[in-house]
Formats: structure tokens, C-alpha cells, sequence
């Protein structure tokens, strides 16, 4: 036992680098989330209106990004929009907030257009008979009235788009996923089983993040129940 | 009994291809109370929210206050400052307090001062018999408190014709009695001109100035209260009023 298996993750810089990995996929997932949900509501509020060109619009660009996978979507960000667009080298993070926040978007959308239409008609109605504009109708009375409801289903989005990053090593992003993997093939003749603790490490990393939001949702879930 | 208010001409409306209005025609003159009444299903609701614009129409024309109704969006929620409506569900907004319920369109929509709003709501809830509520969420209340406190936001806007959709319809029998004083209240008191539908026979008898009978999206009659109830013209609002044996 010259070699237990954990020192693995203490050889050299090996921790901090992985816990730099991580730092990575925080930020990269909190970003995308900011400007998701940014998005997303505004998309969300238009798709409540009554203009069916606009709608259907909105509803395809939510397809779209519920049917194709994120893998290609992240593809698409990194390797074919810059050549469409004739430029070169954007960083594959940069690349990665835009697909992850674009996907938010589309499925936030939905979310808040669910919870919107789920605000009892007669709430639309008392507002409009007390004389408020739409404008003044979604910011006091149904925005308000949307956001609870739609708090659990949003959280989950959250943890869904964290868990999602460890799909950044696709576009050479060094996220915790890819500098565990580099760490592991560096080390992989003095430490056989490193691959074991590296990914359990990553796998605690995960579940820390994860963990308080999931359990937040199921919070939210259940205040709501009563 | 001189300057009109409202006057409702030829006015036709559709549900799709169905007709559920039949050329309504009525005006209604300052501080005049108009009872609509008639059976489930005869058009009553669908009358009076499309005189505030919930509910458009497809020919005829409203004419509030002397200037014929442009009846889209933006008219509309000029004209809603003017008439205010109160439901059957209350609706109060469950994310405000009962103060910020009331003030809520005086200071946005009207852009009235806070504390001028903030002290005319103190003061029409104490007209309601509800100064101890001002901080309690609608949810702390019972539903007569809470029609109690819609009559009020309503109030809050000054408005020159109230209407009142069924609003003692799902109360508990004795929160009625409440809801009704008010109203009753209003128009001995503030000479308020009103609209009502109501299930409430007695109470139609007391305070309605001239009653609107109507079935099938038809009016079958437009007589002053006390004849309505003593002998109505028509048969078939004869045989409504016994039906609610009141």
C-alpha cells in the first residue's frame, strides 16, 4: 500500500486545481442562469399575450431547445457560430454561457408562462376593473402572484443546469469534469484507483452544490401544498 | 334625476356565432340605482362587464357621461378609473396587504400621493367597520370582510357608477346582511349612481330605483322598482318573483 488511492487528490496542485474545476462550473452555471431567467421571463410574460405570430415564434424557439440535445447545442455555440458569424477564437466558456443561457431561457419561459395563466382569471379582471394598465397589472398583481408558483420548478432548473456543465469538457471548457479527467491520466500508472477518488471527489463536489437547492425546492413544494 | 350617466343603445353581442344579447337598450341617470334581474343564464353578468369592457360587443353603442364609448383597451382603462366593479369572488390580491389593496390604483393609475391615499382608505374602512384590518392579508379574512374591503378599493377611485356583479352570492347567509348595508349606504348617503345583480329579492325591492328583468339575453322589462315587485308586466317576471319566494 505504497500508494493509497486518495493521495491522488493531494499529489502536486491536484486540489486546487480541482476545486478551480469547480469554481468554473459555478460561475459558468450561475451566469447562464442570471441571463436565462433575464430572458426567459420577459419571454415568458410575451407568451401570455394575445398575438399568435408572436406565440407561435416563441414556441418554436422553445422546441428547439427542449428537443435538441445539449451537447449539440454546445457545438453549435462553440465550433459553427463563430464560423458563421467570421470570428475566430472565442473562448469555449464565453460560447458555453451563451448556449446554457439561451436554453434557460426557453425552458424559463415556460415556466413563468405556466405560472402566469395559472393566476386566477379573476385577479386579470379585478386589476383591469381597478383601471391598471398591463404594464402595472404584471408588475403588481400577477408577477407577484407567478413568482411563488414558480419558484420550485425554477430551483430545479438550476440544479439541472449545473449538472449540465459537466458537459463542458465537449468544448475544452477545464470545468471540474475535464481537470478531474487530465488529473487522472497524468497519475494514472502510480495510482491505479485514482480514477475512483478524483470522480467520488467530483461527485461530493456535485452534491454540495446541488443538495441545498434540491432541498430548497422541496421547501418551496411543500409550503405551497398548504 | 337629470344628468344621465349611461345609456346602452342596440347594443348585440356574440359568443362566437351565438347571440347572447339581443339589442339591450337602457340609460341610467345620476344617483340612480338600476336592479338587473332575471334567471341563471340570462344574460345579467354578461351585461354588465361589457359595460366596463371585460366583455366586448359586437354592435350598439355605450355612451357614459355624454361621449360615446371608444371600446378599445386604452379607452377602456381610462373610462375604468370612472366605474368601478365589484365580483362575486372579492378577488382581493393576495400578495398586498388590505391597505396596499386599496391604495394600490389610486397611486399608480390615478398618481395620487401615498399619504393622502394611505389616509382616505383609513377612512372608508372605517365606513365599512374595518379600521382593525388595514395591515391584515386577505387570506386572514372571512369573505364578507373581504367583499367588504373590494367595495372599498372600488370606492377609492372616485368612481361616478359602481357596478356590482352578484357580489353576496357565495357569502355565508349571515356576512350578507353586511355587504348589503353598504351598498344600501352608499346610495341613501353618497347618492352613488349604481348598477346591481343580484339574487337578493328583498334587498332589490329596497334600493332599486327601476329594475331591468331579463331572460335569454332579452330585456323583457324596464319598470320602476316598486311596480317590479307589487305587479309586474310581464307573466314571466311574475312567475320569477314567486319562484324566489322571498
Amino acid at each position: 500500500m505504497a500508494h493509497s488511492g486518495i493521495n491522488v487528490l493531494f499529489e502536486g496542485h491536484n486540489f486546487v486545481r480541482l476545486l478551480g474545476g469547480l469554481w468554473t462550473t459555478v460561475w459558468i452555471a450561475a451566469l447562464s442562469l442570471l441571463i436565462g431567467l433575464a430572458l426567459g421571463a420577459l419571454l415568458g410574460i410575451l407568451r401570455t399575450f394575445k398575438n399568435r405570430l408572436l406565440r407561435l415564434i416563441l414556441r418554436l424557439y422553445l422546441e428547439f431547445f427542449r428537443i435538441v440535445p445539449t451537447v449539440v447545442l454546445l457545438f453549435l455555440a462553440y465550433y459553427i457560430l463563430p464560423r458563421m458569424m467570421h470570428v475566430a477564437n472565442l473562448p469555449g466558456s464565453l460560447m458555453a454561457v451563451v448556449a446554457f443561457a439561451l436554453w434557460v431561457a426557453a425552458e424559463f419561459s415556460d415556466i413563468v408562462r405556466g405560472a402566469l395563466i395559472s393566476v386566477p382569471k379573476h385577479q386579470w379582471e379585478s386589476g383591469m376593473a381597478l383601471g391598471l394598465n398591463r404594464h402595472q397589472l404584471f408588475r403588481y398583481v400577477l408577477l407577484p402572484q407567478a413568482f411563488r408558483l414558480e419558484m420550485p420548478a425554477t430551483i430545479n432548473l438550476a440544479t439541472r443546469v449545473i449538472k449540465t456543465t459537466s458537459l463542458l469538457m465537449m468544448i475544452s471548457v477545464m470545468d471540474v469534469i475535464n481537470i478531474g479527467q487530465q488529473i487522472i491520466e497524468a497519475n494514472n500508472h502510480l495510482y491505479r484507483t485514482g480514477v475512483f477518488w478524483v470522480y467520488g471527489l467530483i461527485f461530493v463536489f456535485y452534491f454540495l452544490v446541488d443538495y441545498p437547492l434540491s432541498r430548497w425546492a422541496k421547501k418551496m413544494d411543500a409550503k405551497q401544498a398548504d | 334625476m337629470t344628468e344621465e350617466i349611461l345609456k346602452v343603445a342596440h347594443l348585440n353581442k356574440f359568443y362566437g356565432k351565438r347571440q347572447v344579447l339581443f339589442d339591450i337598450n337602457f340609460d341610467l341617470k345620476k344617483g340612480e340605482v338600476l336592479a338587473l334581474l332575471g334567471p341563471s343564464g340570462s344574460g345579467k353578468s354578461t351585461t354588465i362587464r361589457t359595460l366596463n369592457g371585460l366583455e366586448d360587443f359586437q354592435s350598439g353603442q355605450i355612451t357614459f357621461e355624454g361621449k360615446n364609448v371608444i371600446p378599445d383597451e386604452k379607452h377602456w382603462q381610462e373610462l375604468r378609473q370612472k366605474i368601478g366593479m365589484v365580483f362575486q369572488s372579492y378577488d382581493l390580491f393576495p400578495n398586498m396587504t388590505v391597505l396596499e389593496n386599496i391604495v394600490l390604483a389610486p397611486t399608480k393609475v390615478q398618481h395620487r400621493e401615498q399619504k393622502e391615499a394611505e389616509a382616505e382608505a383609513k377612512k372608508l374602512l372605517a365606513m365599512v367597520g374595518l379600521s382593525d384590518y388595514a395591515q391584515s392579508y386577505p387570506r386572514q379574512l372571512s369573505g364578507g370582510q373581504k367583499q367588504r374591503i373590494a367595495i372599498v378599493r372600488a370606492l377609492a377611485m372616485h368612481p361616478d357608477l359602481m357596478l356590482f356583479d352578484e357580489v353576496t352570492a357565495s357569502l355565508d347567509p349571515e356576512m350578507v346582511r353586511g355587504v348589503l348595508e353598504i351598498i344600501k349606504k352608499l346610495s341613501d348617503e353618497e347618492d352613488m349612481t349604481m348598477l346591481i345583480v343580484t339574487h337578493e329579492m328583498n334587498f332589490a325591492a329596497q334600493i332599486a330605483d327601476r329594475v331591468l328583468f331579463l331572460e335569454d339575453g332579452h330585456i323583457l322589462e324596464d319598470t320602476p322598482g316598486q311596480q317590479f315587485f307589487k305587479q309586474p308586466q310581464t307573466e314571466r317576471a311574475q312567475k320569477f318573483l314567486e319562484s324566489m319566494d322571498f
